[in-house]
């Protein structure tokens, strides 16, 4: 990842942008909001890469991440994240709280209030979860992904590793493959590129793409290529195995031959187009090996940017919140 | 309420003079250490680092580094607006280094500078050099270069900018419009 000065205009250094004091989705984030947070993440990226890897900045601040769905790289992303700014993080999980106890949402996040935290992020199954705890609760909230709905610390990390690369998201056509229904990293990637003035495109077998179009400026398209003509960057998503039913598909491997990310492909894409991926990956499936390691893949990337996008939310929020 | 219009700056005298005076005292420090190298403290030390360099021909490597993340009152601030990367080009290990900041005030930025300097290794000596010492300390915290001592009002501000034509400082009084 380069740290070149980025051609997009930078937010003004000199204008206080407003802070929202929670994060909970890309639709109602205006321009400069979204470019304070890349400039601020740009910060972080130089902080993880030090001999020493901890800024002291959110020293005696509270972090908890309450997850309420498997996650891996999310999780860890914003545990490390915290724990770099020196804030005291603590970890609950589905399996281990009392939420399968039969305690609801509610009740746990007015106990987690109880404790003081400065922020909670915050994943769960149920699209607006994190609209509706923030509504309820005095800590700031960070959506972690919330069902359908959003994810926007996933949309902020693309956006940084683009600008990083590209230089700007102004002007960009950015593709977006596969289950476009059911994916809030599509929603929330879609909100921010559309404010930074990107050109976007859906593409995914029929069923899998919403019934009525989100956006009238998004095309959707139940083919790769005529998505992929001219595109400056790929994101192509995860398929899940129990959906394939839905699309009337048999198995991954129809849906590797039909949707899947290969070399010819990509020859649609213009040359030097940038391939993302939220992860995990399944290889030979959604991407072919030789596109995801391919010198356009930038995967890697994404997680580095993950944890500097992160540390900006973090600070930015704890910063932003007297408890 | 005072808008910015309405802020009076004062023209505090002649920053090359004060550069000259500093770049004296700078000078045995650097034929005690030749080896020296440079770090200046965001944005302002940056300029008055670039500005000696050059007055005095020095070698060795400039960093700098950006003390946001580390002020003692980061957490309970606003953010501030420019949070920018710190960037230190040669390995801290060891070194002797000279730190630069255009103005000492209370001593807390300083404060924060040693701490982000440290996380990058130990340096086996660090020297403190800056433009204008204007008192009103709160940390015991001394500079080994000074270009020039101020008298001045705790709540008055004192602003050093670079222009085509070098440094630039001035004096206002007291903020009322929230921070710069």
């Amino acid at each position: 990842m380069s740290t070149s000065p980025s051609k997009d205009t930078s937010s003004n250094p000199q204008a206080a942008v407003n802070i929202p004091r929670h994060l909970l989705g890309m639709e109602h984030l205006s321009k400069e909001q979204i470019l304070h947070h890349l400039d601020t993440a740009r910060t972080f990226v130089e902080v993880s890469r030090r001999p020493v890897r901890k800024v002291p900045a959110l020293k005696g601040k509270t972090v908890i991440n309450l997850f309420c769905e498997p996650s891996t790289r999310t999780r860890t992303s914003f545990e490390l994240a915290g724990k770099r700014l020196s804030a005291d993080v603590v970890n609950i999980s589905q399996a281990a709280s009392s939420l399968t106890k039969g305690e609801s949402l509610l009740d746990t996040c007015k106990t987690l209030e109880a404790l003081h935290p400065d922020v909670v992020v915050l994943r769960h199954p149920a699209s607006g979860a994190a609209d509706f705890v923030a509504s309820q609760v005095r800590f700031s909230v960070v959506n972690a992904g919330d069902g359908m709905h959003e994810h926007p610390t996933q949309a902020l990390l693309d956006a940084f590793t683009i600008r990083e690369r590209l230089g700007t998201l102004k002007g960009l056509k950015v593709a977006i493959c596969g289950d476009i229904l059911h994916s809030r990293v599509a929603r929330s990637n879609a909100w921010l590129l559309r404010t930074m003035g990107s050109e976007v495109c859906f593409a995914g077998p029929r069923p899998l793409l919403p019934p009525h179009p989100i956006w009238p400026d998004v095309p959707m398209y139940d083919r790769l290529e005529p998505a992929l003509e001219g595109a400056d960057v790929v994101m192509v998503l995860r398929i899940q195995r129990e959906r394939l039913k839905s699309a009337s598909l048999s198995s991954l491997e129809e849906y590797a031959r039909l949707f899947g990310l290969g070399p010819r492909q990509l020859l649609f894409a213009k040359p030097g187009a940038l391939i993302m991926h939220p992860g995990p990956i399944n290889r030979g499936v959604e991407i072919d090996p030789r596109v995801a390691d391919g010198p356009q893949s930038v995967i890697l990337d994404q997680v580095e940017a993950g944890l500097a996008t992160r540390m900006a939310t973090l600070y930015l929020l704890a910063g932003n919140h007297e408890s | 309420m005072t808008t910015s219009a309405d802020i009076q700056w004062t023209t505090v005298g002649d920053s090359s003079e004060d550069l000259g005076s500093l770049a004296t005292s700078v000078g045995p420090i650097l034929q005690r250490e030749p080896s020296t190298h440079w770090v200046g403290v965001r944005r302002g030390g940056v300029c008055v680092a670039e500005a000696l360099r050059e007055q005095l021909k020095a070698g060795g490597e400039l960093g700098h580094i950006d003390i946001s993340l580390y002020r003692d009152d980061a957490a309970t601030h606003l953010p501030q607006p420019s949070t920018g990367p710190s960037h230190i080009p040669f390995e801290v290990e060891g070194k002797s280094i000279l730190l630069v900041d255009d103005v000492l005030h209370t001593g807390r930025t300083i404060r924060a500078a040693l701490s982000c300097l440290l996380d990058y290794g130990r340096p086996k000596r660090v020297w403190l050099a800056v433009l204008y010492d204007r008192g009103g300390r709160e940390l015991p915290i001394a500079a080994d270069a000074v270009g020039r001592v101020l008298e001045m009002d705790p709540d008055h501000h004192l602003e050093v900018t670079t222009g085509d034509d070098g440094l630039h400082v001035r004096r206002r009084g007291p903020r009322f419009n929230g921070p710069v």
